[in-house]
């Protein structure tokens, strides 16, 4: 219990607009020591990348399958090691960290995931679900976790009954909610939300991304949110990363990436969505073939191999990240050219 | 209406669980013309997968279904197993969200296609081999020689769910049903499966009914849309109109759901309460429960009546509105949290 109080002492107050996570030089390689890639091999998940989130900030990261974005969020959570790079949170490099020692870390980053119950025992009652983290970290009495979970549960919109309920009982809605609360209850700063919407059905979707946008806004929050869904990304999030084979390809304002893509995966990726509206037909399959083993991903630019406007030095040279407007960068020889052009 | 493939009339679907009989689909007619494709949309546990499934005989023996369910004429419902198997992988074709529900791991993705030939029809393996290369080309399979003797966990997603798609057409099938053959699928290769299909149906004038919740995918290849709502059918219309000028409060409701840019976060409309439990499902609409026009009439099962030529509702509001002479004047909505 020490090492929380110790983690709030030793930092300094969060300056305005000074970031709450810092993430640099992030690798993370996986041994492939069986399955599909074979024995030996390197998974290259996440490569090289930087990020970082302000308080009250919900940052998105973006991408298909392979992207690399869970791989980032579970660096990010200190669920798994880094390869190589720094996590800093609140001005504290907690890379290094022991488990031990990351109970402040702990407290103050909490994820959401797709199924909140999948790590937790079916047979706990909701309420020991919700005040799983009070109790490990040895938060308030009991009688003041008790009032914390009842409080907790009217924050997310469930009645107080709710507590006494198992988790098969629950809808979908409903269990996403009960997530949301256990997260919220040791006061954290930072949500690390992973999926947390995809499982629901567009109607309760709604009710959950209604209620975490409005946790974010009254408790400042903020929020990593992992997602594949553009609609929602483009709804929730004040930024947007978008990633591909474990790189970061561009990053920039919601609205100016949406609006203004600048590298040739993120307008691919955008020209897929299909609109709920015949009158924004989709033109096409914008990207042929698939996407590169993360085994041997390509030489260069990780996208050449399926990029529309790839040329020659993309397969020599590792495009670095241009800025295209303000906090709007993007790696792409071609969009950089173009913008030299225009300049 | 000769033109008509597949029509359902008055289908009921009943399954025997511990909490008693749950009426999974209710009295649902509809009619899917020759060479279109038609989306049935709603959310978990509204039926659309059940009443796919019953359409095939697929449903399993606790299931009771009445009604009729005609294809190119034929009565299915009551048809004995044998005869569906023959009608199944020949004439209709299923495929599944994952494809590894319809591939077998231990075969080679090839011989899959070929055996769905030479199942039904009297060819020789040289024929159906080659028959099945043609496919597997058809469906954008690369260098499908090559491809033909893979296990099919060689394959990505994407590719998987082609060879399946590869398979549904082997026999040149009257009709596809097709219950989220994208949801699994990243978004760059679902566009390409949406294209192939498309393309199909332009190319084979196929006829595909395409079960999903996603409804973006039925915005971009439907021609005709139902939407069902805790086992009933609220509405039918072409897609432009569902989009456009959706008429039942539920299919209002589930459109403003979808999140955009233009909404503030926090405030995206909402259907307030929860879908019925289908074991004491209320009675006449199942949607009034949570409408927020709710009269006393809906407690009466609305007919499924025409709005206008095409596009048909099962609510009485639409009802009350036409027969007073006006034109429903309702704002999109779900009503407050």
């Amino acid at each position: 219990m020490s090492d929380v109080a110790t983690f709030s002492d030793e930092v300094a107050p969060v300056q305005p607009g000074s970031p709450i996570l810092e993430v640099y030089g992030l690798v993370k390689h996986f041994r492939a020591d069986h399955g599909v890639f074979g024995g030996g091999a390197i998974v290259h998940a996440v490569d090289d990348v930087d990020l970082e989130v302000r308080p009250g900030e919900v940052l998105a990261i973006v991408g298909e399958t392979g992207s690399g974005k869970s791989t980032l969020a579970r660096c990010v959570l200190r669920l798994i090691d880094p390869t190589e790079g720094r996590v800093v949170f609140d001005g504290r490099d907690v890379t290094a960290l022991k488990s031990r020692q990351l109970g402040g870390f702990r407290q103050q980053v909490q994820p959401v995931f797709q199924d909140p119950f999948s790590s937790i025992d079916p047979r706990w009652r909701v309420g020991t679900s919700v005040a799983e983290a009070l109790t490990a970290f040895g938060i308030g009495t009991k009688q003041e976790r008790k009032a914390r979970v009842l409080d907790l549960l009217d924050q997310v919109g469930l009645d107080p009954s709710f507590a006494q309920r198992h988790p098969h009982e629950l809808s979908g809605g409903q269990r996403q909610r009960v997530g949301i609360a256990a997260a919220l209850a040791p006061s954290p700063r930072l949500i690390v939300a992973d999926e947390p919407v995809s499982a629901l059905d567009v109607s309760v979707q709604a009710q959950v991304l209604n209620l975490l946008a409005d946790l974010q806004r009254d408790l400042g929050l903020a929020i990593l949110f992992v997602a594949h869904d553009l609609a929602v990304v483009e709804h929730i999030s004040h930024r947007t990363a978008v990633m591909y084979l474990g790189k970061i390809v561009e990053t920039g304002p919601t609205e100016s990436v949406f609006r203004e893509p600048r590298h040739p995966y993120t307008q691919a990726l955008l020209a897929a969505i299909p609109h709920p509206d015949p009158a924004r037909p989709l033109v096409g399959s914008p990207l042929e073939g698939e996407v590169p083993s993360p085994i041997a991903p390509p030489s260069g630019c990780r996208f050449r191999t399926r990029c529309p406007v790839v040329i020659e030095r993309c397969a020599t040279d590792e495009p670095a990240m241009t800025v295209f407007g303000t906090g709007h960068t993007a790696a792409c020889h071609v969009a950089e050219a173009e913008l030299r052009q225009a300049g | 209406m000769s033109d008509d493939l597949l029509v359902l009339e008055h289908v009921d679907v009943g399954f025997a669980t511990d909490e008693g009989q749950v009426s999974a689909v209710s009295d649902v007619s509809l009619s899917v013309a020759e060479g279109e494709i038609f989306g049935l949309v709603g959310e978990s546990g509204c039926g659309k997968t059940t009443l796919a499934m019953a359409t095939m005989g697929l449903l399993p023996r606790t299931a009771t279904v009445s009604g009729s369910v005609r294809f190119q004429g034929r009565e299915l419902v009551g048809l004995g197993d044998e005869e569906l198997r023959r009608l199944r992988g020949d004439r209709i074709s299923m495929v599944f969200q994952d494809p590894m529900t319809s591939l077998d791991p231990t075969f080679s993705v090839g011989e899959q296609v070929a055996e769905t030939i030479t199942a039904h029809r009297d060819v020789d393996r040289d024929a159906a081999r080659e028959r099945a290369l043609a496919l597997l080309e058809d469906v954008g399979i690369p260098e499908p020689e090559r491809r033909f003797d893979d296990a099919p966990h060689r394959l990505s997603g994407g590719m998987r769910q082609r060879v399946v798609i590869a398979t549904a057409l082997a026999n040149e099938p009257a009709l596809i049903l097709a219950d989220e053959p994208t949801t699994a699928l990243d978004v760059t290769i679902q566009a390409q499966v949406l294209d192939l299909l498309r393309e199909l149906r332009t190319r084979l004038r196929t006829t595909i009914v395409l079960i999903t919740h996603d409804l973006g995918v039925i915005a971009q290849i439907c021609d005709w849309i139902g939407v069902m709502y805790a086992g009933q059918l609220v509405e039918v219309a072409p897609t432009g109109q569902i989009f456009r000028t959706p008429r039942h409060p539920y299919t209002q409701a589930l459109l403003a759901a979808l999140p955009t840019h233009e909404q503030l976060p926090g405030t995206l409309r909402v259907i307030p309460g929860r879908v019925p439990n289908l074991a004491v499902p209320p009675p006449g609409c199942r949607f009034s429960t949570r409408c927020p026009f709710v009269m006393d009439e809906c407690a009466t099962v609305p007919p499924l009546a025409h709005e206008t030529d095409e596009h048909r509702i099962a609510c009485w509001l639409s009802e009350a509105t036409r027969q007073a002479g006006g034109r429903p004047s309702r704002t999109v909505s779900g009503g407050a949290a």
